[in-house]
């Protein structure tokens, strides 16, 4: 009973908030988006030619390689988390970079948890894209690497895929945000780490469940407009 | 010297022989009809021709040179595959690409497109999306596609198989004229008897995996050598 | 064997990376050092009344335009980090962790800032009966009455610094939570957080320890209904204390921390954390500590503190006391 009036106060809440654009939720809601999308930028630019590369096979060791990443999807955030911690602090070797507790810090932890999603995603779609096309493109006339390149763009529709996966995955994170971000929030501030999940996990042992479901719904709006978004770019290129 | 020169060209596929101890020479210029049943080994020996595969044994000279890497002619070589794929772009984008990979100037970019669609009769069909035509369609534009990279030597898989008379007809048309007007050399991998007959200059019939008779068209339709080729051109051999 | 192609490639996406994550890094850097800022390690609990972030924070920048960061922890990671290097100051309220941060040379100049206490909470019936009492003697109560009356205790058993109270508190009772308490048949364990917890013992009208801060943040939501019935006692002491970071060991900012330190305990501030509760809640959640050491008053209080926030008998030894920065007590 007292659920179903949260829910409701809670959507209440989350259209006040969005329509009068309160400042407070919305820097909140900019950082994820663009803390996350950092990651993700960062993370494709490594992870789309690994995953094409794996894709593409014909190498020893590259089901190894495959089951590896894939494998990885699970790695549990608290490991990764600790281990990003220990690199970060001030007295850990990556320490002097000043990363800990700053939003870079949470881009970079986040950008190697949602790796593996983007190569094993990557690397089905090209895969799927029968081999076929490669040869064509090699009959064709084309180069190994430019018979890659075409490969890619028959599959880009998969790897478009993967790299929004990556980019819910890692928006949604919350164990990385906290250990490597900390929740910092000072007005007006540069180097905020208050994220759409820190704020959510707060406000609810707060109590404030209200706000909480409200940033909730917020969140869940982000990533159901860039599916959407995403999703008219893919029928586009059909 | 002669274009082509395959020497003992074995192929296996672990246990499988599916060439065995092929020989044969290749006049340029010429268009070669290679006729046998599924599985005789037709694929095979296009692809290895093709630089797509790499003989398990025996010698491949390619204008008196040794062939023996994947993909070392992919350049001089075009295959053409039984089942058209199409990337997911334009018909005109289909065709140009062999030209694009070329990095040629646009203006010959254009002509070669303009060339191919005339080939196969699809001008006004130039925009559409390759991937949402007909299979016949796809065909053609799998044929002017091959035909825009101007190869020494072109090799069909099949081209006509499981495609409607209307489509097969254009071609089979499109396919006489690169024979004659062009020189390229052309190597016709088929089925239909009629098609061998009426476009190709000799004739070579596949048997699980094994030359069994090679010659003139006219000779070897008139009158065949070996028992199975007897058997196939009568339309006896069904496998 | 990579085409010429592919190098290419590998050396545009490295060259992308450094960059992007330099450039950033960069920003970041810039930004801390013309910005000015403290980073104080704190715990989850205290941040959590929003003392820090709505009224310490924004009004000692106001008055020194430092940005104050809370870095919001359990008590354990929150020193952890500060011996990691991670902030200018510490801010908790745990007198043997504090205790060792000190021995261990990463604190000086303690300062007590504010105290409260703990709160034991129960259904507003009050089946045991323990309205006022003392802690200790509250618990022997309930210990005593639970095995006939429908009474139950709630625990979070978790190991936090609640959890650590209760423990001490059952002890000052004169049972061992581990051999005498836990096993217990009106004895609850929510192994979880402390509002979570307070929800638990709300729906099974059960008693519980918590803070002050979470009890009246949940009570204010109407999120229960339970009341307070034992708030004041030296065994519910909770006293709040800040340690700036040891210059002579870490490379922080000692002097800003100093500042801060300084001005917590300026009449201002202490009045401004005095009242910090009563608009919201009805209530204030803390005491300011620094008179009440001064004068010595009210002298039952002042005890309470110098049993539990005191460190070998002061507020700060000798040891630990930085140059003439620091002044007596």
């Amino acid at each position: 009973m007292k659920t179903v009036s949260f829910f409701g106060e809670g959507v209440t809440e989350a259209l006040h908030l969005i329509v009068t654009g309160d400042p407070v939720v919305f820097t909140i809601a900019l950082r994820s988006i663009y803390v996350s999308g950092i990651a993700t930028l960062l993370a494709s630019l490594w992870s789309i030619p690994v995953g094409v590369h794996l894709g593409l096979g014909g190498f020893r060791g590259v089901n190894f390689l495959r089951n590896l990443f894939s494998s990885l999807i699970g790695m549990p955030t608290v490991v990764l988390g600790l281990i990003m911690y220990l690199l970060l602090t001030p007295k850990g070797p990556l320490g002097p970079l000043n990363l800990i507790y700053t939003p870079l810090g949470i881009s970079l932890a986040q950008s190697l948890l949602i790796t593996p999603i983007i190569i094993t995603f990557t690397a089905s779609s090209i895969e799927s894209v029968e081999n076929d096309i490669r040869e064509l493109a090699i009959t064709l006339g084309a180069s190994k690497f430019k018979s890659a390149i075409t490969v890619l763009k028959e599959g880009i529709n998969g790897v478009i895929l993967s790299i929004v996966s990556g980019f819910n995955r890692a928006i949604a994170e919350l164990g990385l945000a906290l250990i490597i971000g900390g929740n910092i929030m000072v007005e007006n501030s540069g180097l905020n780490t208050r994220v759409l999940t820190t704020a959510i996990n707060m406000y609810t042992v707060r109590g404030e469940f209200n706000i909480a479901i409200a940033l909730g719904i917020i969140l869940l709006l982000i990533v159901l407009i860039i599916n959407a978004l995403t999703n008219t770019f893919r029928r586009e290129k059909l | 010297m002669t274009f082509i020169e395959l020497n003992n060209i074995t192929k296996k596929f672990d246990f499988f022989k599916a060439l065995k101890s092929i020989s044969l020479e290749i006049e340029k210029d010429k268009l070669l009809g290679l006729i046998g049943h599924n599985g005789s080994g037709k694929t095979t020996l296009l692809r290895i021709l093709a630089t797509l595969s790499v003989p398990s044994q025996g010698e491949y000279l390619y204008k008196g040179e040794k062939i023996g890497n994947l993909y070392q002619l992919k350049d001089q070589t075009t295959l053409v595959f039984q089942k058209a794929k199409m990337f997911n772009r334009s018909v005109k984008k289909n065709i140009s690409y062999g030209l694009r990979t070329k990095n040629l100037p646009k203006s010959k970019i254009e002509k070669g497109v303009e060339e191919g669609l005339e080939l196969i009769k699809m001008q006004d069909q130039a925009e559409k999306n390759a991937k949402k035509i007909s299979g016949g369609e796809k065909q053609r534009v799998a044929l002017a596609r091959a035909f825009a990279t101007n190869p020494e030597l072109l090799l069909l898989d099949e081209p006509t198989s499981n495609i409607d008379p209307g489509n097969a007809k254009i071609i089979e048309d499109a396919i006489k004229k690169i024979s004659d007007e062009k020189d390229t050399t052309v190597i016709l991998a088929t089925h239909t008897l009629f098609q061998t007959k009426r476009l190709s200059d000799r004739t070579a019939h596949l048997y699980d995996g094994k030359i069994v008779e090679e010659g003139k068209t006219e000779k070897v339709f008139e009158n065949p050598k070996n028992e199975k080729t007897k058997k196939f051109i009568s339309g006896k051999l069904i496998t | 064997m990579k085409s010429k192609n592919e190098r290419i490639l590998i050396t545009g996406i490295i060259l992308l990376t450094i960059i992007t994550i330099g450039a950033i890094t960069t920003y970041q850097n810039n930004y801390r050092k013309t910005q000015n800022t403290i980073t104080i390690s704190t715990t989850t609990s205290l941040y959590d009344t929003g003392l820090l972030e709505e009224k310490i924070g924004p009004t000692f920048q106001e008055k020194t335009e430092i940005e104050t960061r809370f870095i919001p922890k359990g008590t354990g990671d929150a020193i952890e980090d500060a011996r990691q290097g991670a902030s200018d100051l510490i801010l908790v309220h745990a007198k043997e962790p504090e205790r060792k941060f000190l021995e261990d040379g990463h604190g000086v100049n303690r300062k007590i800032i504010a105290y409260n206490f703990f709160t034991i909470v129960g259904p507003s019936d009050d089946p045991a009966g323990i309205e006022g009492m003392k802690p200790a003697e509250a618990l022997e109560k309930i210990y005593f009455k639970a095995d006939n009356e429908n009474i139950i205790w709630a625990s979070r058993d978790d190991k936090s610094g609640t959890n650590v109270k209760e423990i001490g508190l059952w002890e000052s009772a004169g049972y061992s939570y581990e051999e005498n308490v836990k096993d217990e048949n009106w004895f609850r364990s929510t192994g979880t957080g402390m509002g979570k917890t307070l929800m638990v013992s709300d729906t099974l009208e059960a008693y519980t320890l918590a803070d002050m801060g979470t009890y009246l943040s949940y009570t204010k939501e109407n999120h229960i209904d339970l009341e307070v019935h034992v708030d004041e006692g030296k065994e519910l002491t909770n006293v709040y204390a800040a340690i700036p970071i040891n210059p002579k060991t870490h490379n922080k900012d000692f002097e800003k921390a100093l500042k801060f330190t300084n001005w917590l305990t300026s009449e201002n501030t202490q009045e401004l954390i005095g009242n910090y509760g009563k608009e919201e809640f009805g209530r204030q959640l803390f005491h300011p500590a620094v008179k009440v050491l001064e004068e010595k008053d009210p002298e039952n209080v002042y005890n309470w503190i110098v049993e539990y926030g005191f460190i070998e008998g002061t507020e700060c030894p000798e040891k630990y006391r930085y140059l003439n920065f620091y002044d007596n007590r």
